[in-house]
């Protein structure tokens, strides 16, 4: 054997490796997707969609206080957290250095990492225990948290990746500096900055934990944001720990949807970034 | 005659404790074109940002000595540009960068009316419509865009773009129109066409060019400034330094012995 054929032997094996590691790490990943699509689109009708859970012995019911408690869930965190997190990303990238960002930084980025269910003890001690409730604006409170240090890391990056002379530009022009960042820097950056959005709130659209303490789960319709409030992950937590097959295949159902949200938000997301 | 219409007395900047450039006394003509040239790291830049107070946004900056603008108030002759805000001297002392910059987010027809939109100056229709292609006309290039107007400035070639920065910055009628080394990063042709443009403003404005490159100091500028180390050496007509530089190092510069 001469030494050209003996490289391209090793060459070939060592291709052949790396796409069978790379297949072996997306199995599991399709398998998942596949049993919930399996399980869960044969769950799926209109009424499953629009109407409220039937109690235990009844056929049909659906989970529409779940979808609606979702949503809001979704929606009050979104505005909590994004306008907070915009500003704040943008200070980080505008004074990189100084005390106030050095600890921000390393704060949001510890917060990061915090399990889940520590922030839903948070948001329990800081707000359902002094209103002595649950309530849906508690469980976005906890939601918001998560999402918080997410939008202020891809803002500040997003900010950052804007030419310096983009905003010497508008200094040049006699624009004051407030009206450069609004008018020039955050919209030179704003698919990435939403773009950030959308990845963070795929994740807070699965989150169970943070809303065991907070909006704790409601069986009936409510859009009170004062009160407790239903969600998809708190329901498929419900169903799939109890005894009935009915409701395991509810579990799926709602599995179903999530997975069908978080790829739309991330098909948005490929959308957006390619804008940027 | 000599009529002055900016003039600096005994400026130094410097920044985290570097001085860059040091008592510079220079006084800049109305309607003339004075060139800043000098081998790169003398402190050309600097002293420019200094004329618009964009030194000052780099952290740690400092500046010290006098610059003083030809006044709009018949009172006085001229006027502290260090005790002015900023953002005023800025209305009157454009920029163009090394690099053309549109804003990437604004379309051609917007690019040029920058510095209003921004500012929040509400224009009429008609009065927009007149300054965009007034402005785009000055720069020779309405032609070229006129159709193209609702398109991003981003998807010109770069030497468009830079005409399009020109026609922004010009838009706002500045006194004084300061370019960065503006054709460094173009073609020659490109190059060419903003060094004739620049010839033919100066009917309008008072134009200050830095660049290091010593041909186009001789072909665009009636004055011209040579900058070493932070020093200015020498300063005078551009057919005079360029034929019969008084000092060496002027005259090293000029014949490429130091770049």
């Amino acid at each position: 054997m001469n030494k050209t054929s003996f490289r391209r032997i090793k060459n070939d094996t060592y291709k052949l490796g790396l796409i069978l590691l790379t297949i072996i790490s997306t199995v599991p990943f399709l398998l998942i997707l596949f049993f919930v699509i399996k399980n869960g689109i044969a769950v799926i009708n209109w009424e499953f969609l629009t109407s409220l859970p039937k109690p235990i012995g009844e056929n049909g019911g659906g989970i529409i206080n779940g979808l609606i408690g979702t949503g809001i869930l979704i929606i009050i965190a979104t505005i909590i957290a994004i306008p907070i997190g915009i500003i704040t990303g943008v200070y980080l990238a505008e004074y990189p250095n100084n005390l106030l960002s050095n600890s921000v930084r390393i704060v949001s980025e510890i917060f990061q990492g915090v399990p889940s269910i520590v922030v839903g003890i948070i948001a329990y001690f800081w707000l359902v225990k002094p209103m002595g409730h649950f309530s849906a604006l508690s469980g976005s409170f906890a939601l918001a948290l998560i999402l918080l240090p997410m939008i202020i890391k891809s803002t500040e990056e997003m900010v950052k990746l804007v030419p310096a002379d983009i905003k010497e530009a508008s200094l040049s022009l006699g624009v004051p500096y407030y009206r450069s960042i609004l008018k020039v820097i955050i919209p030179a950056s704003l698919s990435g900055i939403l773009t950030g959005a959308l990845t963070g709130i795929a994740r807070i659209s699965g989150e169970t934990a943070p809303l065991l303490f907070t909006a704790f789960g409601d069986s009936f319709f409510n859009i009170n944001i004062f009160k407790p409030i239903s969600s998809l992950p708190l329901l498929i937590f419900n169903y799939s720990i109890s005894p009935y097959q009915a409701w395991w295949a509810k579990a799926w159902g709602i599995s179903f949807l999530i997975v069908i949200f978080i790829l739309i938000l991330n098909i948005l997301t490929r959308i957006l970034y390619k804008k940027i | 005659m000599i009529n002055s219409i900016l003039k600096i007395e005994n400026l130094s900047a410097s920044y985290d404790d570097k001085v860059i450039i040091q008592n510079i006394n220079l006084e800049f003509q109305k309607n003339k074109i004075t060139a800043i040239m000098g081998p790169s790291g003398c402190g050309k830049t600097t002293l420019l940002r200094c004329l618009n107070r964009m030194h000052e946004l780099t952290p740690n900056a400092k500046v010290s000595g006098k610059i003083l603008l030809e006044s709009t108030n018949l009172n006085d002759n001229f006027m502290e540009l260090n005790s002015t805000d900023p953002i005023l001297v800025r209305r009157r002392i454009g920029m163009v960068f090394q690099r053309p910059n549109p804003f990437p987010n604004l379309t051609i027809y917007q690019n040029v009316l920058a510095g209003y939109l921004l500012n929040g100056i509400k224009l009429k229709k008609q009065e927009a419509d007149e300054i965009v292609e007034k402005h785009l006309n000055l720069v020779a290039l309405w032609d070229e865009v006129k159709d193209n107007l609702k398109k991003h400035g981003t998807f010109l070639s770069g030497g468009q773009q830079q005409r399009l920065c020109i026609a922004r910055a010009l838009a706002m009628e500045p006194d004084v129109l300061l370019l960065d080394e503006p054709t460094s990063a173009l073609d020659p042709i490109s190059t060419q066409r903003i060094e004739d443009l620049i010839v033919e403003l100066q009917k309008t404005v008072t134009i200050i060019i830095v660049t290091h490159n010593v041909g186009q100091a001789g072909r665009v500028s009636d004055f011209v400034a040579f900058l070493y180390l932070g020093d200015l050496i020498e300063y005078g007509l551009t057919d005079t330094i360029f034929t019969n530089p008084k000092n060496l190092q002027t005259e090293k510069f000029l014949t490429g012995k130091i770049s």
